[in-house]
């Protein structure tokens, strides 16, 4: 068996794991990148619409663009990669197991490790959608590969469920290839994704938007030849009566994304309930030097956030190799960090409190859409240590804080602070409230 | 004039900010309107754009010979007419471009005569 070394051992080679990578080279560190796919660069790749970038080059790219950025500082550093290799396991002593065509299997021995292996999509078995298994049913990101990499499309007429921005990204796309899209299905009674999407992909080409419906038959055995969709309740259970059948050859759905952490739970380290590991401020796992960042730590909405988030992930393994590697476990003495009312999940998980006087980043998610809201974090006591206004949350829209606890009056009292968006006490009392 | 005569011709949804505001245009003809609803200049510069010339950056892929994969994915280096986009597409996808190809090339220059040229996204090699 081949035998690699490596300060740091980066798995997957997308928008994440580039960044960490080029972070840990800055230091003088050695890296080494393990891909699955042929080339750099991970879904970014096949994301070939615009409005990527604006944020980390202060300018609006494509999704190839962004990509060609990063790998192209990769390659220019010098930093090894391997391609076309799959990571098999992970151990608590960062050993890293690969398969390659070349090399069979190989052993990498890192003193850190940063998980950057992105997120897939959730399938008709997530979402138990009954009928036959007829050709014609793809993921959204599936027949996005499809269509814009690869060169072929999946069907001539189509139906979408899910209405998330790569939904939506799709329905412009196929249109434009030529395509018909009858009709982009949400089962929540709003749009999951970004306005901008809406308009610019479904509006501005007629495409129906049924919200409040999902897909509740696919009909067809060989060939799917169209959907029953039906009207859902508040629990999203069927209403009997209410079913309508759109005729259509192609099925996408645009269900969510899951974090891809068979290789994390297999090392050992915990999860949490978004199905990211769990983090502590410097994106470290329940493994010492295991650090996790990009989309298989949470969903991010933008490419540009995952790089950031990606570039402390690299810059937080090189303090660890400096400082720790070899010395000691993780540290005891921690904060608990709770989603609240109106809060899905809270990153990070626990905060150091010896880091206490660093700026902490929180990223979380609403459960529901509000407008006029108060962002607080507050003790088990009800002490309110931080708050800011909003004017509008959506679940679709990850929000992001940056608070340094040394510099707010107020200190939490005790070792668990919960995250919420509530109503603005205001708002509450004000009549005629408008929506 | 009296000020039944004007009415909403139009109501753009705006996609600056997720705040969403609907923005009424409001006028007798399209020559002489007025933007209501608008809680920003951004906002109204979006609505004012929007309504007299409507523009999209346009990314699609258009197919290469020699290259490690089938397709390059491009861009207008500028947006372009949104009433031009499906004649635009139709052009590039009745061009085929050689390996090897680096991001940033034209790949059509000045497309419709509009001014605008096609661009890689992407780096591509050949075989």
């Amino acid at each position: 068996m081949k035998t690699y070394s490596a300060d740091v051992v980066v798995v997957g080679a997308g928008a994440a794991g580039l960044a960490a990578a080029i972070e840990v080279k800055k230091a003088d560190l050695s890296a080494l990148i393990i891909e699955r796919d042929k080339e750099l660069g991970g879904i970014t790749l096949q994301c070939i619409h615009n409005g990527f970038g604006l944020k980390e080059f202060k300018e609006e790219l494509t999704g190839p663009e962004y990509a060609q950025r990063f790998i192209n500082e990769v390659k220019d550093s010098k930093i090894p990669y391997l391609l076309d290799t799959m990571v098999i396991e992970i151990t608590k002593d960062k050993k890293v197991y690969a398969v390659n065509n070349k090399e069979g299997l190989i052993e990498i021995q890192a003193k850190a490790i940063i998980l950057a292996m992105g997120c897939r999509e959730r399938t008709r078995g997530a979402i138990n959608i009954p009928g036959f298994r007829p050709a014609g049913i793809y993921t959204a990101g599936q027949a996005q590969r499809f269509v814009n990499v690869e060169g072929y499309l999946p069907g001539n007429i189509y139906v979408i469920l899910g209405s998330g921005d790569i939904g939506m990204i799709m329905a412009r796309r196929l249109t434009w290839e030529g395509c018909e899209v009858k009709a982009v299905v949400e089962i929540l009674p709003y749009v999951s994704g970004l306005l901008r999407n809406q308009v610019q992909c479904l509006e501005d080409y007629d495409i129906p938007l049924i919200t409040g419906y999902t897909v509740t038959k696919i009909h067809g055995k060989d060939r799917v030849q169209g959907v029953t969709i039906s009207k859902v309740d508040r629990n999203f259970d069927r209403i009997i009566g209410s079913e309508k059948f759109i005729e259509c050859d192609t099925l996408l759905l645009s269900v969510g994304l899951i974090p891809e952490n068979e290789l994390t739970l297999n090392a050992g380290a915990e999860i949490s309930k978004n199905g990211g590991p769990i983090i502590d401020n410097n994106l470290e796992t329940t493994i010492g030097g295991i650090f996790a960042c990009g989309n298989v730590l949470q969903v991010h909405d933008l490419v540009d956030l995952v790089s950031a988030e990606a570039k402390r992930a690299g810059i937080n393994a090189v303090d660890y190799i400096e400082k720790r590697y070899g010395k000691e476990e993780l540290s005891k003495n921690k904060i608990k960090c709770t989603a609240g009312e109106n809060v899905n999940y809270v990153k990070p998980d626990f905060i150091n409190k010896k880091d206490l006087s660093q700026d902490i980043i929180f990223a979380f998610r609403v459960n529901y859409p509000d407008r006029r809201v108060q962002i607080q974090l507050k003790d088990e006591h009800n002490n309110v240590i931080y708050k800011r206004k909003k004017v509008y949350v959506i679940p679709s829209e990850m929000i992001e804080l940056t608070i340094n606890f040394e510099k707010l009056e107020k200190k939490p009292e005790s070792d668990n602070i919960i995250v919420e968006v509530i109503p603005r006490p205001e708002v509450l009392i004000e009549e005629d409230e408008e929506l | 004039m009296a000020e039944s005569s004007k009415s909403v011709i139009k109501v753009i949804r705006c996609i600056v900010c997720p705040t969403g505001c609907s923005i009424k245009v409001i006028g007798k003809d399209k020559k002489n309107v007025t933007f209501e609803g608008y809680t920003c200049n951004r906002g109204l510069e979006y609505a004012e754009q929007e309504f007299h010339e409507p523009k999209r950056i346009l990314t699609t892929t258009m197919k290469v010979e020699n290259g490690t994969l089938p397709l390059i994915p491009v861009r207008t280096d500028k947006p372009l007419l949104k009433d031009k986009l499906t004649d635009a597409l139709k052009i590039i996808a009745q061009r085929q471009i050689k390996a090897p190809i680096k991001m940033g090339d034209v790949l059509i220059e000045n497309i419709l005569d509009l001014g605008v040229n096609v661009i890689a996204s992407r780096d591509l090699i050949k075989v």
